[in-house]
């Protein structure tokens, strides 16, 4: 029998302990308000928009892992939403191409932070000008179609979980993996914390970085793939809003801004969290113009929570 | 110029041979033709004030720094081509830096697999923790360091230990030369002395070891031969037995002059510091114009103690320690908490009196530029203004703006938190006359030093042991012995 004590205590030097802790509170609120929720279906429609907020954080965090922030990930799962609802279904070999394409761009501007010492807020901010000009000129206004393969992915009814859910856990194990578990994963993780460390041990940093943006930007992909299945049309406009709220899912999830620290697990714990307090205040009947606001303070209580001693410091 | 060399004949016995080695940064030459030599099996001492060359040689000798000319010979192969730190791993060169080197977001053991990335595949946490945990514990048996912890969360002592565990550790390609620069700066007596017997012991394996260091009593005592650089040229290269102190200044260029502890403070004043004695232990106390010195071990309560009396002088709401007057802090880690990289050298020492200089909020600036020159000449900081940014400064002078921040508040009291990690002798020297004009007029210091030779400039030390004072020694009393013998009591 584990005792709840040294399972809290357990959770507690973990970085994602109180994300976990956090989510598995608002869920209970949901489930209490609305017990139709706690199904196959109720959560697959509680969750159904999750796969791309998901995808969005964990592609923040690959950023972050490397010391930098990504102020163009929110257009540029746009990006991908409109070149998947406005070419593949009429020109499939060139939508291919540029998607393909996507995560290779990301590698480039990578590259360019790297190697002429340019902070990433400003490079990534211009960029995400240049994803948005790009989704305009490829779908001017919303609409297109997509492709039914891509639609019918996102419908299917896996025996043990609904898809969203799978969608949150099969990337989250997989960076998991990639990070903490893989042996490359420590250079990774190095160059966040320091550079010259790094640099000093011989590894490449700029190979390095670029693995990192790479994985961001194949993420942004799945998040693009996965907005288009979902809402199965087109907007360059629609990831406007995703990138701060990417950033708060990987602060609230353990992650810091600068030092290389980041939790794949608590990132998709923070992406979670974020979804679901707009519905828990939906269920608990407070009125819309309420809502934004009441969903920044439980945000900001979650991140006052995180001061609490949980990481020591020796003087 | 002559130097005074012995065995340079050898050469096709030696493991390294540098000759004609320079490098200019701009104008600057750092290294003018240095010649070197290393044997198998040799504990090479290397001294110099700062500034001398010894970073730059030891840059070049890893990678980092490509020298503008000379040939560099490994094993009678001759080295040529682009270096970079990966070949000089591969080659079995090692070394460990001065200012840390590792990411201090992961562990140990993540930092030991950064530099051993054949320890990589599956399986690579158990390979790398072994062989670290099993380094550490050959280098400094009875560590209790944690390897799993991310580095942040240790102490500088334990990152040092870290880091030179690390260096010595073998993967793929055997360590055959290891350069130390400074190794036993952040460590306390009896961690130093265990590296340095463990080289002795490396050496006698064969491998080559080069011990840069500020402290003439460790190439004194255990090194076989001591080259001393300065100003960018080797001016000596002497076997070890038989030198003394004052030689090793003559070499240095540095006035041979006895290391004396003051004669007796000119002013005794009121109690500054007053603690309640708890049963047996002795209660602390510092007078005005008295410099009371922190013994012991690292990390057994020390530092707390000086951060307590730090908090109880500004808020004096502490029962067990009533302090009178003002205290600064100054922390021998100033990468951590002192230096502010960003900006000059004034802000850096004006930092600590802004409320001082500040008239109904706002601060004039020609009083700050004035307090900050000021102090920068009396304490004798090396550049040509108080406005160049603190980075262009050396450790011990950086450490020194560091002292001087303290100074120029006007403070009864003084912490210090092992100030002079680091720092070359000349540097200590000046700091330690500075301290010695202060108490003059009435300044009192509380001072936490691993270095047991600057205890002997203490009126009174305390021995701290599992974080109680176990021991106090007044200095007429005091011997090295007893401060070993209380370290370790129980």
């Amino acid at each position: 029998m584990v005792h709840i004590g040294n399972v809290l205590n357990g959770l507690g030097t973990k970085r994602f302990g109180l994300s976990f802790v956090a989510l598995a509170l608002i869920l209970a609120l949901v489930f209490w308000l609305r017990p139709n929720v706690a199904s196959y279906n109720g959560l697959r429609l509680l969750l159904n928009l999750s796969p791309v907020l998901v995808f969005t954080a964990l592609a923040q965090m690959f950023i972050m892992t490397a010391g930098d922030i990504d102020l163009g990930i929110g257009t540029f799962v746009g990006l991908v939403d409109c070149i998947v609802a406005g070419l593949l279904n009429d020109q499939p070999a060139l939508a291919l191409a540029m998607l393909v394409a996507c995560p290779i761009a990301y590698g480039l501007m990578g590259a360019l932070i790297h190697w002429r010492q340019l902070p990433s807020i400003v490079v990534t901010l211009g960029a995400s000008f240049v994803w948005l000009g790009l989704a305009l000129m490829v779908l001017p206004l919303p609409g297109g179609t997509v492709p039914a393969a891509l639609t019918g992915l996102v419908r299917l009814h896996p025996p043990f979980a609904p898809m969203p859910i799978v969608l949150a856990v099969i990337p989250m194990v997989i960076a998991h993996l990639i990070l903490n578990k893989m042996s490359y994963g420590v250079v990774l993780r190095g160059i966040g914390g320091s550079l010259a460390a790094v640099e000093r041990a011989g590894r490449s940093t700029l190979r390095a970085r670029m693995i990192l943006y790479v994985m961001a930007g194949i993420c942004g992909l799945c998040a693009g793939l996965c907005l288009a299945a979902t809402t199965t049309t087109g907007d360059a406009n629609v990831g406007r809003g995703l990138t701060l709220v990417s950033i708060g899912a990987v602060i609230i999830g353990g992650g810091e801004f600068v030092g290389g620290i980041v939790s794949p697990i608590g990132t998709v714990f923070g992406a979670l969290i974020m979804q679901l307090s707009g519905s828990l205040l939906s269920f608990a009947s407070v009125p819309p113009a309420w809502q934004y606001s009441i969903q920044g303070a439980i945000l900001l209580v979650i991140l006052a929570l995180r001061v609490l001693p949980g990481r020591r410091r020796p003087a | 110029m002559t130097t005074e060399s012995g065995g340079r004949e050898a050469d096709a016995a030696s493991l390294l041979s540098l000759r004609g080695i320079s490098k200019s940064f701009g104008p600057v030459e750092a290294l003018k033709s240095v010649d070197l030599d290393l044997r198998r099996g040799e504990l090479l001492g290397l001294i110099g004030h700062n500034g001398a060359g010894k970073s730059t040689l030891m840059n070049v000798l890893m990678g980092v720094v490509l020298p503008d000319g000379g040939t560099f010979t490994l094993d009678g192969k001759a080295i040529e081509g682009a270096n970079h730190p990966a070949k000089a791993h591969a080659l079995g060169i090692r070394c460990v830096f001065q200012e840390l080197s590792l990411c201090p977001n992961l562990s140990a053991i993540e930092n030991t697999l950064m530099i051993h990335p054949s320890l990589g595949g599956v399986g690579w946490e158990m390979r790398a923790g072994k062989l670290i945990a099993g380094v550490l514990a050959e280098i400094f048996p009875g560590n209790r360091i944690d390897v799993r912890r991310p580095i942040a969360d240790l102490l500088i002592g334990e990152r040092q230990m870290i880091e030179i565990g690390r260096a010595f550790a073998e993967s793929d390609a055997p360590a055959k030369i290891v350069i130390l620069d400074e190794p036993t700066s952040s460590l306390d007596s009896t961690a130093a002395e265990q590296l340095l017997t463990y080289l002795r012991r490396a050496a006698a394996q064969g491998r080559a070891c080069i011990l840069i260091t500020h402290k003439l009593n460790e190439v004194l005592r255990h090194t076989q031969r001591i080259v001393v650089m300065k100003d960018a040229r080797v001016v000596a290269d002497v076997p070890a037995s038989g030198l003394s102190r004052d030689r090793l200044f003559e070499l240095m260029g540095a006035v041979a002059r006895a290391e004396t502890a003051p004669a007796g403070a000119s002013y005794r004043g009121a109690r500054r510091i007053q603690f309640t004695s708890q049963g047996e232990t002795p209660a602390l106390h510092v007078d005005a114009g008295e410099v009371v010195g922190l013994a012991g071990l690292a990390g057994h309560g020390q530092k707390e103690i000086l951060r307590r009396i730090y908090r109880a002088a500004r808020t004096r709401k502490d029962k067990g320690c009533s302090v009178s007057g003002a205290a600064a802090y100054v922390s021998g880690d100033r990468q951590r908490e002192g230096i502010f990289p960003l900006w000059s050298i004034a802000l850096n020492i004006t930092l600590a009196s802004m409320r001082k200089l500040a008239h109904s909020g706002f601060i004039g600036a020609a009083e700050e530029a004035g307090l900050a020159e000021g102090w920068r000449q009396k304490i004798g900081i090396r550049s040509s203004s108080a406005r160049q940014p603190i980075l262009a400064l050396s450790g011990g002078n950086r450490q020194k703006a560091l002292v001087a921040r303290a100074f120029a508040t006007d403070s009864e009291i003084i912490l210090f938190d092992d100030p002079t990690r680091g720092v070359d002798i000349g540097t200590k020297r000046e700091l330690y006359d500075q301290i010695r004009a202060a108490t003059s007029v009435g300044r009192s210091f509380l001072w936490y030093t691993t270095e047991n030779d600057e205890l002997f400039l203490c009126d009174r030390v305390y021995v701290f042991h599992e974080q109680k004072v176990v021991d106090v020694v007044e200095r007429v009393e005091l011997t090295e012995e007893r401060l070993i013998r209380a370290s370790f009591s129980g």
